[in-house]
């Protein structure tokens, strides 16, 4: 399909805010003072499960100084409204892992707070604790609910029942991915004041002003106008400033209320590695039923994650762990049952990718290992087995993209130079200590909501023309560095037919600006994008009827004719609700149908080198290709795409929580390790465009894609290298030490032998 | 963290600035610059020098201002971000940053755009492992650092052209 030239959309459009980053001029909300503001900190839970006997205030200190919240303070509920509402704010007797917070304290001098947390002791009766899947799934003990079951999902399609008699082959497999931390560099903080005749206002680092919104209007009984969001600057989130924020929020506020000044909260680097969320863990296994020639018959999936001691988002990044958990294949007759299971660790939450990038993880290390067994190459077994149009997903969600998943792996590999490279490393792997490899994984994510996710949210974007002439985008999609603002400002001057500098964008502010949803998902570009150009499309609608715009107009036209039409009859904006197309069906009963308006697909390949004298693996070249619908920006879709990649190399060779008690044990950026520019390859992007009907200009998500599939090329190109099968992530020198040294096999000492020097 | 119970007197030229101020000694560059001066271009991403969010020059040298008790300060020459304003070869990196999408959320781009300068300042026509080299000490959570490298690989181009 050729897509139209635009004027503006698809061309690189310099960052809105990007001046003021490159000159320090962009203020974070640690660049932020009110006047007699002071400083809150959190006293935390030192224990996985317990109940709280007694809170002892130390000595040294004149606790009369300071203002002290416990849960007895809150106002109205004391829960973090989100979707099962089971996780309080402050804990009230009883403490279910790790961090929790349970108590508040505020002080003017900021450095003394340190001392202050310190100085608070707490006796606890201690309780039995569930530190991983395997413990909770013995359900001894149960930490929540009835059976330490948040959520499980079942996707059956066919008869799997049929298929295993008439397989060549049954292959199984295993595998497992680690916590990852979101890493934004600038910690999670807030700041929020209190007025009893104005309410609560909260400025924060955040992605959804309207979640901190709802949890703070539960927590302090208090109506919605009386509750003010604002987003200021933020220092990447990645997920991890979707849910969390409402927790802080919501102990700012406490301390705003109780000691009516008001009150900023800045986590400091391993309390915020500690306390707030990480990727889910997960564990998945395979059992699946192939034909002679490698086609896949059906199989079973089975998939849990480990959501932490409450329930908050887990249901959810289950549910497109599940929905991804078949990869862009084919299944005539799959069965997939997944469960979210409760831990005593802090609430495992939002990271890009939520949930995909596990189970991707998954099959697309399953999908080498069926080759191995078929005698099939990796690039082979996909190419048989990829989903074309006109067959179903999992969910029995017909393909009505014109997607070919054989051309994009060709080129991938062509691009790649894969097959001589495989070749030719074959050969030189037999002599030295540096083994290479090369690896590939395919696959596919979901853009926005699953399901009636989005009818359900019902998101309205507006734009507001002023009366100077100018015109912005009001949406609650907030900028993190992914370029929010830039897109839909790119989005609305085309639609209004002017320059993108005459475009600009509110900042997020539950009292000024719609609620487009929450900005997650991979949803801002294609869902709100979409919203904005029609509200766009009626506010020149709006104008051209007045009379004071002609069909076709100068931007000096358009100024005069929106600045007299405010004269007029005043305050002049135009909004979109988003409306769920008539073929997009859900059935959440069944957990079949539509999952996702759209799929952005990818293939990438991983070339590595694991050097046997420091059982070190690096990447040594990447090539990233996807097709994602229409790319508005190209320097952000690939700054997305590159960002999301060294993210992926982290979660393969370098991030692992090293875990004791439910409690992160490596919570500095010393001992938890994250890619430097001296660990990155070179990262080669490349985009496809089929376009998208439901998109802005055909836009699909972009923003979570690229995190799906760097992990699984990676170990994939490690057994490529090795001739040994790694089946979690992440995969650190140590682990590739254990299992060549474990390994006995005559391959491993041919291996060692040959990498004698 | 602040051994010494009183504050002391001490001068410091900041972005040029002759500038004297009542701190304890072992008080970090970074909050003096931040809280004394309202210089808050300067971030704090992880305060023990690994992320490098911190960075100015001092002395003309790159530095984690984090880990430099302002006393180690006293009668240096400080220069941060806000101290670029006006210096062509930020200038151009600067643009340049914008222009190849260097900068993504912005949080450690004073410290990267600092540190790029810095690197400039002792190669100009640095090559791409010069690159990946001298910026190893910032971190980046955003861009996976291959649009900064281009960044700083087109303002030196340019630089060297002009």
């Amino acid at each position: 399909m050729g897509l139209k030239s635009d004027r503006i959309v698809g061309h690189p459009s310099p960052r809105k805010e990007g001046r003021d980053k490159v000159t320090g001029q962009a203020r974070y909300i640690d660049d932020i003072s009110l006047p007699g503001m002071i400083y809150g900190a959190t006293v935390r839970s030192q224990i996985p499960r317990g109940k709280i006997k007694k809170i002892n205030f130390g000595p040294g200190l004149n606790w009369n100084d300071f203002v002290i919240v416990s849960a007895q303070d809150i106002p109205g509920k004391n829960y973090i409204a989100l979707i099962a509402n089971d996780q309080p704010c402050l804990a009230d007797g009883i403490v279910n892992h790790p961090e929790e917070p349970i108590l508040l304290l505020a002080h003017p001098d900021r450095h003394i707070l340190p001392k202050a947390v310190a100085a608070v002791s707490i006796e606890y009766e201690i309780l039995p604790a569930v530190l991983d899947i395997e413990s909770s799934e013995r359900k001894s003990p149960i930490i929540w609910g009835a059976d330490n079951i948040f959520k499980s999902y079942l996707i059956e399609k066919g008869d799997v029942e049929s298929i295993w008699e008439k397989a060549a082959h049954i292959v199984e497999g295993e595998y497992f991915t680690g916590a990852q931390e979101q890493l934004y560099i600038e910690t999670n903080g807030v700041i929020a004041q209190f007025d009893p005749e104005q309410g609560v206002t909260v400025w924060g680092s955040l992605q959804c002003p309207y979640y901190v919104h709802k949890a703070l209007m539960a927590l302090c009984s208090l109506p919605e106008n009386k509750v003010r969001v604002v987003q200021t600057e933020t220092g990447g989130a990645f997920g991890g400033k979707e849910e969390y924020p409402s927790i802080l929020a919501a102990h700012a506020t406490l301390l705003a209320m109780k000691s009516r000044r008001p009150v900023k909260m800045i986590y400091d680097r391993q309390e915020d590695m500690t306390a707030t969320t990480k990727r889910h863990p997960s564990r998945t296994r395979h059992r699946t039923a192939i034909s002679a020639d490698g086609k896949i018959l059906g199989g079973e999936i089975d998939l849990t994650i480990d959501g932490g001691a409450y329930a908050t988002l887990s249901s959810v990044v289950l549910s497109r762990a599940t929905i991804h958990a078949g990869g862009p294949y084919y299944w005539p007759n799959v069965r997939i049952r997944a469960k979210a299971v409760a831990t005593n660790t802090p609430p495992h939450g939002a990271f890009r990718g939520f949930g995909a990038p596990q189970s991707i993880f998954a099959i697309e290390r399953h999908m080498d290992r069926i080759a191995q067994v078929v005698g099939l190459s990796p690039a082979e077994i996909r190419r048989v087995n990829f989903l074309k149009p006109g067959e179903t997903t999992t969910t029995e969600q017909i393909v009505n993209e014109q997607i070919d998943l054989g051309k994009l792996l060709d080129r991938a590999l062509d691009l790649a130079d894969y097959e001589s490279k495989k070749l030719r490393f074959a050969k030189e792997n037999k002599v030295g200590t540096q083994k290479k490899g090369v690896g590939i994984a395919a696959f596919l994510h979901g853009a926005g909501f699953t399901g009636s996710g989005e009818q359900y949210l019902g998101s309205v974007a507006g734009i507001e023309g002023r009366a100077d002439g100018s015109v912005h985008v009001l949406v609650s999609s907030t900028e993190f560095g992914q370029g929010t603002n830039t897109v839909l400002c790119q989005i609305a001057a085309e639609a209004l037919d002017l320059p993108y500098e005459s475009v600009g964008i509110a900042q997020p502010d539950t009292m000024e600006v719609p609620n487009s949803g929450p900005t997650v998902a991979s949803r801002t570009a294609m869902v709100v994008g979409k919203l904005v150009e029609s509200a766009a499309r009626k506010l020149q609608r709006t104008l051209k009827d007045s009379g004071l715009l002609g069909e076709t107009y100068t931007p000096e036209e358009f100024r005069d004719a929106c600045s007299k039409y405010v004269s007029t009859h005043g305050q002049f904006r135009e909004f979109a609700r988003y409306e769920q197309p008539s073929e997009i069906l859900w059935d959440d009963q069944n957990y079949r149908g539509a999952a996702y308006a759209a799929f952005s697909w990818a293939v990438y390949v991983a070339e590595v080198t694991v050097d046997l004298q420091t059982y070190r693996a690096t990447v040594d070249d990447f090539v990233a290709l996807q097709e994602v619908g229409r790319v508005l920006n190209p320097v952000l879709a690939t700054g997305q795409i590159a960002g999301g990649v060294a993210q992926g190399i982290g979660f393969a060779l370098y991030e692992k929580v090293e875990w004791h008690d439910g409690r992160m044990q490596n919570s500095q950026m010393t001992n938890y390790i994250m890619p430097t520019s001296a660990d990155i390859p070179p990262i080669r992007v490349y985009f496809h465009e089929l376009g998208n009907t439901y998109g802005a200009f055909g836009a699909k998500g972009i923003g979570e894609l690229p995190m799906d599939g760097p992990a699984p090329a990676i170990v994939n190109a490690i057994e490529d290298a090795l001739g040994l099968p790694f089946n979690s992530v992440p995969l650190l020198p140590e682990d590739i030490f254990d299992a060549l040294t474990a390994n006995s096999s005559a391959e491993r000492d041919a291996l060692l032998t040959a990498g004698t020097p | 963290m602040i051994a010494a119970k009183s504050k002391c007197e001490l001068t410091l030229s900041v972005n040029g600035e002759t500038k004297t101020v009542q701190a304890y000694p072992m008080e970090r560059l970074l909050d003096v610059l931040r809280q004394e001066f309202g210089l808050t271009g300067t971030k704090e991403g992880c305060g023990e020098g690994e992320c490098g969010a911190c960075s100015v020059l001092m002395d003309g040298a790159l530095v984690n201002s984090c880990l430099i008790p302002v006393l180690q300060a006293k009668g240096a020459s400080i220069v941060t971000i806000e101290g670029l304003a006006g210096d062509s070869r930020a200038r151009a990196v600067q643009d340049s940053f914008l222009e190849h999408g260097g900068a993504q959320c912005g949080i450690c781009t004073p410290g990267m755009i600092l540190a790029a300068v810095s690197l400039l300042n002792k190669r100009p026509e640095p090559s791409i492992e010069d690159i990946r080299e001298g910026l190893a000490g910032n971190l980046c959570r955003c861009t996976g650092y291959i649009q900064i490298f281009e960044a700083v690989a087109e303002a030196a181009r340019r630089s060297a052209a002009s």
